[in-house]
């Protein structure tokens, strides 16, 4: 398959590999950013092959993982009333809220679908004019384009009984908050491509600059990371702290300024919780005033209720910030499965629990 | 009296009852829970040997010499007409391959239709004239049925249930406890054809691709490979795929089996639609592509024989069986040389795929 085959060839592959250890001499930690190119490394065993030097720790960018049980626990509400229809994609229905998740809202009678794109939430809503249909918009910035048209089209269209539970979040401010933590050990960053693909890398030059850290931007295919490791690597030991991009062939300095268009007329930032993390300053999306009404948060607004509760055993927290490794967990593969998730990140197959354990890694019983 | 009634009322149970409260989709995936449902429930209540030995059909030995093939299959598949076939050929053809995976021809089928009220006449005649196509095609006889209606509501549109015979022709040894280390591992065809070809229909998702079931008869191909060598394990690699079925005959075998990841023979729109949906092939539904399990010294000729027959012409040698051992006994290589375990996922990635 074109554009496919040519990025998972295993001789460029291995060729890269020895291209990494010959340009590493000293020990690194790189964190890649996203779940999904966390997926590709343990799926294909990079992580096994590359110089033990190299440390790849797993970032906190899985969308479904770090969605606050709050909202969760918001989506759950609405969904168990008659007067509304939650649509979500599918990685959501099983993330686990304080009580329940939206799996068990369906099996209680509420109106619960999965959907694979936000316009169709809204040909639901145009189905059903006498209930409001809810999208959960999770994702990053990549998929905020499309959420804001979906609003938009609602807008246009007269469709008022459409909306969003908006949980998007938002990658710099994440990649700062992980580099002012305590503890941190992360030295050089494999920046999101797809993100990158809609904001460009404008935003990270900041980040470089006033930390101190390299960046590369990166694709999702073996060859893709195995590139965008190497010239990390390089830059580690040359000590340059520059935003590269290996990614060229989705990515551009400024990315999609159509997109970006979109997304900043519909939506403003605002601090969101991140599950596991915190509080993180301007680090989500949430709808302007023009779009109050297509607002979910401001048609169901919270009753209080209790207060969200976590597992006690999970270290979701400390895997998102790359302090812990999925396997170090006392819970995971035992207590802790996808059937039985207890941390969101073992429910989507971007988490990197989950990875993890469908890459049939095995608990251990101390943190290397 | 009374007592009795009580306790059909509070469902108490005389058998220990697998884990969870009620019936999830996922027991019907092939996967773990259905194995957890199989082995903790059906296996010890019926408490036979020939069922425990969980083959593709059963094999009973009838007075005189003779060996019968004894096969039974529910097609519920949704939407139950899809791009290159529909759920009639589909449950003639799953019934005949489920005896074809034991060396044997089939000799007669029956069906049992369960119609919801309200379904199509038309789409009725146009599955059961697939049923009587697929019969001739495989050349068996169907020679009795059934049919029931329920209510608007109680069923999806039509279910088919098939049950046949087949004879097991003297000197073939076929079952799912015959691998032995050493033995090469083979598939028939290109894989995941059949549950991206369902998915490509199902609302909300549906999209347009060059996408066909691959729903076929093996008789044929199946006598051909025997005839070529030493075939020790034949799987139909329906539900689950073939990661499923090579964890069911590691198992039954106390073998393990090491795979190549790049050996698998796969439809260039097959693999597209694959990476589109974030599906993994080997866990995606086959209608007519076998898992073989072949002596080592046969493996070369009864791979030339399923590649002379046209339903097995992508046939390829994808892995070997070797000695017991570790928490996973599947594993698979990338092309880096890392491994990685096949794990029995626990539910479907798709639902309701045949």
């Amino acid at each position: 398959m074109k554009y496919l085959d040519e990025y998972r060839d295993d001789r460029v592959a291995l060729s890269l590999v020895e291209r990494i250890r010959q340009a590493t001499t000293r020990p690194w930690t790189i964190m890649e950013v996203c779940g999904g190119q966390t997926h590709t490394l343990v799926r294909q065993g990079i992580d096994q092959v590359l110089p033990p030097e190299i440390e790849l720790v797993h970032g906190p960018g899985c969308p479904v993982c770090v969605t606050p049980v709050a909202l969760i626990d918001e989506a759950v509400a609405i969904a168990k009333r008659p007067d509304a229809i939650v649509c979500s994609f599918g990685d959501m229905i099983r993330v686990p809220g304080s009580a329940e998740d939206l799996f068990m809202a369906r099996a209680a009678g509420g109106d619960v679908r999965v959907v694979y794109s936000p316009l169709d939430a809204l040909e639901i809503a145009r189905r059903n004019p006498d209930r409001t249909v809810v999208f959960f918009a999770v994702g990053f910035e990549t998929t905020a384009p499309a959420n804001a048209m979906a609003v938009k089209q609602a807008h246009r269209l007269g469709i008022e009984n459409f909306a969003l539970l908006v949980a998007h979040v938002l990658v710099p401010p994440a990649i700062t908050a992980i580099l002012v933590s305590p503890g941190n050990r992360v030295q050089g960053f494999l920046a999101p491509g797809h993100v990158c693909a809609i904001q460009g890398w404008r935003e990270y030059e900041p980040i470089a600059r006033d930390f101190g850290v390299p960046l590369v931007v990166t694709g999702f295919e073996p060859i893709d990371l195995l590139e965008g490791i190497l010239m990390l690597v390089r830059q580690l030991e040359e000590g340059r702290t520059d935003v590269e991009n290996q990614y060229v062939r989705a990515v551009v300095r400024d990315g999609n300024l159509a997109a970006q268009r979109v997304v900043d007329e519909v939506f403003e930032t605002a601090d969101r919780a991140w599950r596991g993390i915190g509080v993180i300053e301007k680090s989500g999306l949430k709808l302007r005033p023009t779009y109050a009404h297509h607002d979910a948060e401001v048609l169901f607004p919270h009753d209080g209720g209790p207060p969200a509760s976590e597992s006690e055993v999970c270290i979701a927290g400390q895997v998102l910030r790359g302090l812990a490794k999925p396997h170090h967990c006392p819970a995971f593969g035992t207590e802790c499965t996808p059937e039985h998730p207890l941390g969101a990140p073992m429910v989507s197959t971007e988490g990197a629990c989950a990875a993890y354990f469908l890459a049939g890694r095995v608990r251990q019983e101390t943190p290397a | 009296m009374n007592q009795q009634r009580d306790i059909g009322f509070a469902m108490q149970c005389p058998v220990p009852l697998p884990p969870g409260e009620q019936i999830l989709l996922g027991h019907g995936s092939g996967g773990k829970l259905t194995r957890e449902l199989i082995g903790q429930l059906f296996a010890p209540v019926f408490a036979d040997g020939e069922l425990a030995r969980l083959g593709d059909a059963a094999v009973l030995d009838l007075p005189g010499g003779d060996r019968l093939a004894f096969t039974t299959d529910a097609f519920v598949v949704q939407p139950a007409f899809f791009p290159g076939s529909n759920i009639g050929e589909l449950a003639v053809n799953g019934t005949v391959n489920d005896l074809a995976m034991m060396g044997s021809r089939p000799l007669a089928l029956s069906a049992a239709l369960i119609l919801e009220e309200g379904l199509e006449m038309a789409a009725l005649g146009t599955v059961i004239a697939s049923m009587a196509d697929a019969c001739r095609a495989a050349e068996v006889r169907l020679v009795t049925g059934d049919t029931k209606v329920v209510e608007r509501g109680a069923a999806d549109g039509l279910y088919v249930i098939t049950s046949g015979i087949g004879v097991v022709p003297a000197g073939v040894e076929i079952g799912p406890e015959r691998a032995r280390p050493g033995d090469r591992v083979l598939v028939t065809g290109p894989i995941g054809s059949h549950g991206v070809a369902v998915m490509s229909r199902r609302a909300g998702i549906a999209f347009d691709a060059d996408l066909r079931s691959d729903t076929a008869p093996l008789t044929e191909l199946v006598a051909a490979m025997i005839g070529a060598g030493d075939v020790r394990v034949l799987r139909d690699a329906t539900r689950g795929g073939v990661a499923s079925v090579l964890n069911e005959l590691a198992e039954a075998s106390g073998v393990s089996i090491t795979v190549d990841g790049a050996a698998f023979p796969m439809l260039p729109p097959v693999k597209a639609a694959c990476e589109m949906l974030g599906l993994d092939p080997l866990y995606v539904a086959n209608e007519g592509v076998a898992v073989a399990v072949v002596g080592p010294q046969d493996a070369d000729a009864v791979l030339a024989a399923a590649r002379a027959m046209p339903v097995g012409a992508a046939s390829a040698l994808v892995g070997e069986v070797g000695e017991a051992g570790g928490t996973t006994p599947v594993r698979l290589r990338t092309g880096l040389g890392a491994t990685r375990p096949l794990i029995l996922l626990a539910g479907d990635q798709l639902p309701r795929i045949c």
